[in-house]
């Protein structure tokens, strides 16, 4: 179905990998294009509960195919390729996990800032490399960067263009979890099931009102959570987790 | 009520709710569509039991816009005959207040329909537009008068010549929403601010319409006049003499809309 990408679901999660891995699967507008329709595929998809990103072979993702496009305006490749696919991740109301088994570059670093959690293989690095070629963090790295770590931290990492460990990345922050290279997908599976299990409804309306909260105001805030509860509240999940706990039994939650 | 084709209505607490349903072609409105809802409107603005009226979509669509099918075919002198936009006007002649639930799609002819509402509120999903350029036509049932109306020359020539659909965000920020609502709650949180205009004395409301309405069209003067006539017109009226007695005596009105 994809040339770029292989995409598969099993257990509630669906798994998109970026398969270009003889370069480090660096991305072209194919893969933009082929990324866009995974990740609207796996938002639409009311089996899906949770969404991995990952690459195949050594890389997770190597930012920008510099060999790909003839097209000298970056601005427009960013408009059409790079950002409807970020807006498009951080509009899914479902835990979208980066996997990052290698390297993550440029790009590659911006599209893992944008998932709502990182694991990272002992292996995996962060870079952003854009400095390097004379460029500015783009695909969202700008907004991501520095809500994820602070902005003297981000301004360094952006400026210096620094190669960032696994272990420097968790101490930034920047990852939830660093994983040994042979239990990494194990990991990533378990964490992801775990998500999928959870009350996914309830994930995507702390994950839409947790990216407001960025552009808003307390009261503001305060009244999205009261919306955020309300709606949480007519949830099948909310009924199962009380009656759950007053049955004293594991709830099963379906993500309604 | 008749047996409507492309709505659906029902009354409760004192708000009779008009649903537009057209699911499979995501609401487009049609001529029918609108002589049904302005039926609906001109009945439940008569209706006693009736005293704020909500219109809605559903979930994907608010109205995605006209039925392009139904207009392709015609000519400026059948549409001259026909005279569709007389159903359109009289929307326009309701004295009880009206709110929009506008969830999805609210594009061309939809959009028009929300703007005819006194309120609106809207799902921050709900996306806005005139796409008709793209169509090589244009808005006609007051499109361009109400969208310059409320955001000015600028910024309406701007959104209608580029056709391009605007976010909730944008819409609130131009004054064109009154409130951005989750869109699980959409129809939910309007009925509840519905009940709580329902609440009010009808005659204010009625005639704080008609003040504002008025207003939004002619001079300072003009409006003045006409607020100072309806003010004094509501000191004939029971619900004054309740309003300001209750007032005094530190208890709650019982309004009764005489």
């Amino acid at each position: 179905m994809f040339e770029t990408i292989n995409y598969e679901s099993r257990a509630g999660v669906a798994w998109i990998t970026l398969n270009r891995p003889e370069k480090l699967n660096a991305f072209t507008a194919v893969m933009h294009k082929e990324m866009l329709a995974a990740l609207k595929n796996a938002g639409k998809d009311k089996d899906i509960r949770a969404i991995v990103i990952t690459g195949a072979g050594r890389a997770f993702c190597s930012g920008q195919d510099l060999g790909s496009s003839d097209n000298p305006d970056y601005g427009e490749v960013l408009r059409k390729g790079y950002n409807p696919m970020i807006q498009e991740l951080v509009s899914i109301e479902k835990p979208v996990i980066a996997a990052v088994n290698g390297v993550a570059a440029g790009a590659g670093m911006s599209l893992a800032l944008a998932c709502d959690f990182r694991i990272a293989s002992e292996k995996a690095s962060f870079i952003e490399a854009f400095i390097h070629v004379g460029l500015v963090p783009d695909s969202g790295n700008l907004y991501f960067l520095p809500r994820l770590v602070g902005h003297a931290k981000a301004m360094e990492l952006a400026v210096l263009g620094e190669k960032i460990s696994a272990a420097q990345a968790k101490e930034f922050g920047l990852v939830t979890k660093v994983a040994e290279e042979e239990a990494f997908i194990q990991e990533v599976e378990a964490f992801a099931v775990k998500l999928a299990s959870m009350p996914t409804k309830a994930i995507g309306l702390i994950k839409r009102y947790m990216n407001k909260s960025w552009e808003s105001d307390l009261s503001e805030v305060l009244e999205y959570e009261a919306l955020a509860q309300k709606t949480a509240g007519n949830t099948e999940d909310h009924k199962e987790g009380v009656s759950a706990f007053m049955e004293k039994r594991k709830p099963a939650f379906t993500g309604r | 009520m008749a047996d409507f084709q492309s709505i659906k209505t029902k009354v409760e607490d004192g708000i009779a709710l008009i649903e537009l349903n057209r699911p499979n072609v995501l609401n487009a409105i049609s001529r029918g569509m609108v002589a049904e809802i302005r039926s609906a409107f001109e009945t439940f603005d008569k209706d006693e039991a009736v005293k704020v009226i909500v219109l809605t979509g559903n979930e994907k669509a608010f109205a995605a816009g006209a039925d392009i099918d139904e207009m392709m075919e015609d000519d400026a002198v059948t549409l001259e005959l026909l005279n569709q936009f007389k159903d359109w006007d009289q929307l326009h002649t309701i004295k009880k207040p009206v709110i929009g639930a506008v969830s999805g799609y609210c594009f061309g002819g939809g959009f028009e329909l929300a703007l005819c509402c006194d309120l609106l509120f809207a799902s921050e999903k709900a996306q806005f537009g005139f796409p008709e350029i793209k169509l090589g036509v244009m808005p006609g049932a007051g499109g361009t008068v109400k969208l310059t109306k409320l955001m000015g020359q600028k910024k309406a020539l701007e959104w209608l010549w580029l056709g391009e659909p605007m976010t909730a965000k944008e819409a609130e920020k131009h004054g064109i929403i009154n409130r951005i609502v989750a869109p699980e709650l959409v129809v939910e949180v309007t009925l509840k601010f519905a009940r709580t205009i329902a609440g009010k004395a009808p005659l204010s409301l009625r005639l704080i319409k008609e003040s504002v309405q008025f207003a939004a069209d002619h001079s300072v003067h003009d409006g003045m006049q006409l607020e100072r006539k309806n003010f004094y017109l509501l000191f004939s009226s029971e619900d004054q003499k309740e309003g300001m007695k209750a007032f005094t005596e530190k208890r709650h009105p019982h309004f009764k809309g005489k």
